[in-house]
C-alpha cells in the first residue's frame, strides 16, 4: 500500500472518531464548572415572551431570595426530562423563583410546550436570536443558574437537571 | 432446559461458522471450479441450527419461562400472546439473536443463488460473512446471552414497556433488520470482490438484488417506525430528528445512492470503487447506528437498551471491521478515470449520490457534533429540527427537478431535447402553486420552491406513466412509482405542515370550547379494564362549525400495570382528506385535562405516498425475478 496524504487524512479521522466514542462511553456527567460559582450577573433586561412590554432587569431579581434560571426550547428533547425538577422546585419551594429564558424559539411552540408540561416559571423571558443566552455564558441547552440576592452565581448545570442536581439545588437553598 | 438447548445451539452455530471458515478457506485453492458440497451442508445446517435457536427464544417468550433472565425481564403472564412473541425481539438480548439469524440466512441465501458467479468470490464473500456472524455470536454469548438464566425462577415477569405495545412497533424491528443486517451480504462481498478481483459488471449483477431488498426493508422498517410515533407517542408529529431516527437515516442515505450507482456499474461498467466504499460504507454506518443507540451515548425514546458494557464490544467490533475494509480497500484499489458526459443519464446518477452524500454527511455532523462538544469539552448540547430543516430543505428542491429530468437522459450521450416539456412543467406546477397559495395565509418564498419541485416531479412522472401505457416498458414502472411517491410526499408534507391547525387548552367535564373552525365539548369520561391496563377514556364531541357535522372521539390513559406506566393514546380519525387528532393528559390536582386537539390535512395520504416509495422497490424485485 502506498501512503498517501489523503490516506494518513482518513485514518487519523477515523482513529479520532473511535477515540472520541471510546471516550464517550466512559463520561460521567460531573461536570467542572466552579470557574463560573461566584461570578455575579451583571445589567440584563429581558421581554415577557407574549408581551414585549413586560420585562425584568437584574434589579427584579435582587427581591428573591433565590432564583434560578432556566435556559429551555421547545424544540430541545433533554428539556422534557428536566421539566418535572422544575415544577417540582415550584411546588414545594416557596423561597424560589423560576426565571424561564426561552431559547432561539417560537411563541407557538413555546406555549405549547408549556400547556403540555405545564409552567413552573415565574416569568418567561424571550431571546429569540440567542443573544442574550450568551451574555449569561450559555453554549447549548439547557443550562440552568442559580443565583442568591446579591446575583451571585451558586450554582451552573449544563445540561438537563436531574435527580442529583435537584436534590443540589435544595440543598443549597435550605 | 430451554436455557441449555438455546445456549447448545448458539454454541453448535458458532463451531459450524469456523468450519464454513476453514473448509472455505482450503477450498480457495482447489482450481476446481465448483464449490465443495460440505460446504452447501453445513452452511444449511448453520442456518437450520439458528432459526431452531430464534425458535427456543419464541417458545420460552410464549410459554412465559421465567427461568430465562430475558423473558423475566421482558414478559409477563397476562400479555396477550402476540406481545408475548413480539416481546422476543424487543429486547437487546433477543434482538441481536434476531440479528444473527438475519445475518446466518443471508450468508446461505446469497451462497445458494449465487452459483453462476466466480468461486473465489463466493467463498471469500462467504469466509467474510462468517467473520461477521463469528463476531456477533461471541457478543452474544459473552455479553448479551438472552438464554442467560436465573435461579430461583421468578412467578411473574416485569412486563414489556407499554409503549411497545403497538402492532406497528412489532414489526418495526425486524423490518428494519432485514435492511440493516442484510447490508451485510455486500460488505462481505464487496470485501470478497476487493481480495479476489471479480470487479465491474458482474460483480454488480451479483449483488444487485440484495441490495434492492435490503433498500426496501429499511424504507419500509423506517416508515412503519415513523407510523408508530405518530399513532403511539402522542405527539402528533411523525418525524422528529430524533438522533435513532438520524442513525436509521444514515444508512439509509448510503444504501440509496448505492442503488443507483450500482445502476451505472452495471451498463457502463465504472464507478467499481465508489460502488465499493458505499458497499462498506453502508454496514459500517448500520453498526455505527446500532452502537450509538445501544451504547447509550445517545439519549431517545429509544434508548431501551443501553449499556457502556455493550458498548465497549462494539467499538472493538467496528473498529476492526472499519480498519480492515479501508486496509484490504486502499492496498486493491486501482485509479479508475470517469469519462462522463454532462448531458448522460450516469451523470444524473451521480449528481444523485451527491446530493445523498450532502444529505447523509448533513444529519451525521447534526447527530455526531453533540457527541464530540460533550466528549472534548464536557457540554451537553441538543440539535433539534431548525438545524437539519434549515440545512436540508432547500437542498431538496434542485434534488427534485433532477430526480424528474435524470432518468429522461440516456446512456453515455443523449441528444434530447426535453427544456421546453420541462419549460412548460414548471409554468404548470407554478399556476398550481398559486391557487394553493390562494388558501393558505401566505407561505415563504421556500415552501414555493418547494411546491412547485414538488409538483413538477409529480407532474413529470405521471407524464412517464403515460408513456409508460404507451409503450408497456416495465422495466421503467418501478423507478416511476417511487420518484412519484417521493414528489407526493414531499408536496403532502409540504401541505400538511402549512395547514395543520394546533389547538391546545385544558378542559372539565361538561366544559365546551370553541376553536374557529371546531366546537370541541367534553361530555364525559368512563374507565375500561382490559388484559393488562385499565384506561380512562374521554368522551369528546366536535363539532364542524362550517357544516355542523359532528363526530365522537375517545382518546385515552392508560394505566399499564407491569410495569406501571402511564401512556396517553390519541384518538385519531383518519379520513381521506384529513386526519383529526385529539390527545387528553391530566394536569395534576386539579378535574381539568389538558387537551391537544389538532387537524392534519393528508396526514393519509403521507403514509401512502411514502409507501409507494418502498412499493417502487418491491415492483422491481419482483419484476427483475420474472425476467430471470
Amino acid at each position: 500500500m502506498k501512503i498517501s496524504f489523503v490516506k494518513i487524512i482518513i485514518f487519523s479521522f477515523i482513529v479520532f472518531l473511535l477515540v472520541v466514542f471510546w471516550r464517550g462511553l466512559k463520561i460521567d456527567n460531573n461536570y467542572n464548572t466552579k470557574s463560573l460559582i461566584g461570578s455575579r450577573i451583571s445589567n440584563f433586561q429581558l421581554s415577557e415572551i407574549n408581551d414585549d412590554d413586560q420585562y425584568i432587569s437584574e434589579e427584579d431579581l435582587k427581591k428573591n431570595k433565590y432564583t434560578l434560571i432556566n435556559f429551555f426550547a421547545s424544540w430541545c428533547a433533554p428539556c422534557r426530562t428536566e421539566h418535572k425538577y422544575l415544577l417540582n422546585l415550584l411546588n414545594k419551594n416557596k423561597e424560589i423563583k423560576i426565571i424561564g429564558i426561552n431559547f432561539k424559539d417560537k411563541k407557538f411552540n413555546v406555549n405549547n410546550f408549556l400547556n403540555e408540561l405545564g409552567n413552573p416559571y415565574n416569568f418567561v423571558g424571550k431571546d429569540i436570536d440567542g443573544k442574550i443566552s450568551i451574555l449569561f455564558g450559555i453554549y447549548g441547552i439547557p443550562e440552568s443558574i442559580l443565583i442568591n440576592n446579591e446575583l451571585t452565581v451558586i450554582k451552573k448545570i449544563i445540561g438537563p437537571i436531574d435527580e442529583i442536581q435537584y436534590d443540589d439545588i435544595i440543598k443549597l437553598i435550605q | 432446559m430451554l436455557s441449555n438447548i438455546g445456549i447448545s445451539l448458539v454454541v453448535l452455530v458458532s463451531i459450524l461458522s469456523f468450519l464454513i471458515i476453514y473448509i472455505a478457506y482450503f477450498d480457495l485453492k482447489i482450481s476446481k471450479q465448483i464449490i465443495e458440497k460440505k460446504i452447501y451442508k453445513l452452511s444449511l445446517f448453520q442456518t437450520t441450527f439458528t432459526v431452531l435457536s430464534f425458535f427456543t427464544l419464541v417458545i420460552a417468550f410464549i410459554n412465559s419461562d421465567f427461568s430465562l433472565i430475558n423473558v423475566y425481564e421482558n414478559s409477563h403472564t397476562t400479555k396477550p400472546l402476540f406481545y408475548k412473541i413480539a416481546g422476543t425481539w424487543g429486547n437487546h438480548e433477543g434482538s441481536l439473536l434476531l440479528w444473527v439469524n438475519i445475518l446466518v440466512i443471508f450468508s446461505y441465501l446469497f451462497l445458494v443463488f449465487n452459483h453462476a458467479h466466480n468461486k473465489k468470490f463466493r467463498l471469500y464473500t462467504l469466509i467474510f460473512q462468517n467473520i461477521l456472524i463469528l463476531g456477533f455470536l461471541f457478543f452474544l454469548l459473552l455479553n448479551s446471552n438472552p438464554f442467560s438464566s436465573i435461579y430461583p425462577v421468578p412467578i411473574e415477569g416485569l412486563g414489556l414497556n407499554p409503549i411497545l405495545q403497538d402492532p406497528a412497533l412489532a414489526i418495526h424491528p425486524p423490518l428494519l433488520y432485514v435492511g440493516f443486517v442484510g447490508c451485510s451480504i455486500y460488505f462481505s462481498a464487496a470485501m470478497a470482490s476487493l481480495l479476489s478481483g471479480y470487479s465491474g459488471k458482474s460483480f454488480a449483477q451479483s449483488i444487485k438484488t440484495w441490495v434492492k431488498v435490503s433498500w426496501c426493508f429499511q424504507t419500509l422498517g423506517i416508515i412503519v417506525g415513523s407510523i408508530w410515533a405518530y399513532y403511539e407517542l402522542g405527539w402528533g408529529g411523525f418525524w422528529f430528528w430524533d438522533p435513532v431516527e438520524n442513525a436509521s437515516l444514515l444508512p439509509w442515505f448510503a444504501i440509496t445512492a448505492l442503488m443507483h450507482s450500482l445502476i451505472v456499474l452495471e451498463k457502463r461498467n465504472t464507478l467499481y470503487s465508489w460502488v465499493i466504499i458505499l458497499c462498506l460504507l453502508t454496514f459500517i454506518l448500520s453498526v455505527m447506528g446500532t452502537f450509538l443507540v445501544r451504547s447509550g451515548i445517545l439519549n431517545s425514546v429509544h434508548t431501551f437498551a443501553s449499556d457502556p458494557s455493550r458498548g465497549v464490544y462494539i467499538l472493538i467490533f467496528l473498529s476492526l471491521m472499519i480498519f480492515s475494509s479501508l486496509t484490504i480497500f486502499f492496498i486493491k484499489y486501482k485509479k479508475e478515470t470517469y469519462n462522463f458526459n454532462l448531458k448522460s443519464r450516469e451523470t444524473f446518477i451521480l449528481a444523485n449520490n451527491w446530493f445523498m452524500a450532502f444529505f447523509l454527511v448533513t444529519v451525521l455532523i447534526g447527530m455526531l457534533y453533540p457527541i464530540f462538544l460533550d466528549v472534548l469539552t464536557g457540554i451537553k448540547i441538543s440539535v433539534g429540527p431548525p438545524f437539519f430543516n434549515i440545512v436540508i430543505i432547500p437542498l431538496v428542491i434542485p434534488f427534485m427537478f433532477l430526480m424528474a429530468v435524470g432518468p429522461k437522459f440516456g446512456w453515455i450521450k443523449s441528444k434530447n431535447k426535453i427544456l421546453n416539456k420541462v419549460l412548460i412543467l414548471i409554468l404548470g406546477a407554478g399556476i398550481i402553486n398559486i391557487f394553493i397559495l390562494l388558501f393558505s395565509d401566505g407561505y415563504s418564498l421556500l415552501s414555493n420552491l418547494i411546491f412547485i419541485s414538488a409538483i413538477f416531479l409529480i407532474f413529470h412522472s405521471l407524464l412517464d406513466i403515460k408513456n409508460f401505457i404507451n409503450n408497456r416498458n416495465k422495466l421503467e414502472l418501478p423507478r416511476i412509482i417511487s420518484h412519484l411517491g417521493f414528489g407526493l410526499l414531499v408536496f403532502f408534507i409540504g401541505i400538511n405542515y402549512q395547514f395543520s391547525i394546533e389547538e391546545d387548552f385544558n378542559l372539565k367535564v361538561g366544559e365546551i370550547k370553541k376553536t374557529s373552525t371546531y366546537e370541541i365539548s367534553f361530555e364525559d369520561i368512563r374507565i375500561k379494564e382490559s388484559k393488562n391496563y385499565k384506561a380512562v377514556i374521554g368522551n369528546f364531541k366536535l363539532t364542524n362549525l362550517k357544516n355542523n357535522l359532528a363526530q365522537y372521539l375517545g382518546p385515552e390513559i392508560r394505566i399499564y400495570s407491569n410495569p406501571e406506566t402511564l401512556t396517553y393514546e390519541a384518538a385519531i380519525r383518519t379520513k381521506i382528506h384529513s386526519d383529526l387528532y385529539l390527545t387528553m393528559s391530566n394536569v395534576s390536582r386539579s378535574d381539568y385535562y389538558n387537551i391537544k386537539f389538532q387537524k392534519k390535512p393528508f396526514m393519509i395520504w403521507i403514509w401512502i405516498s411514502a409507501l409507494m416509495i418502498s412499493l417502487g422497490g418491491f415492483m422491481q424485485l419482483t419484476l427483475k425475478k420474472n425476467e430471470n
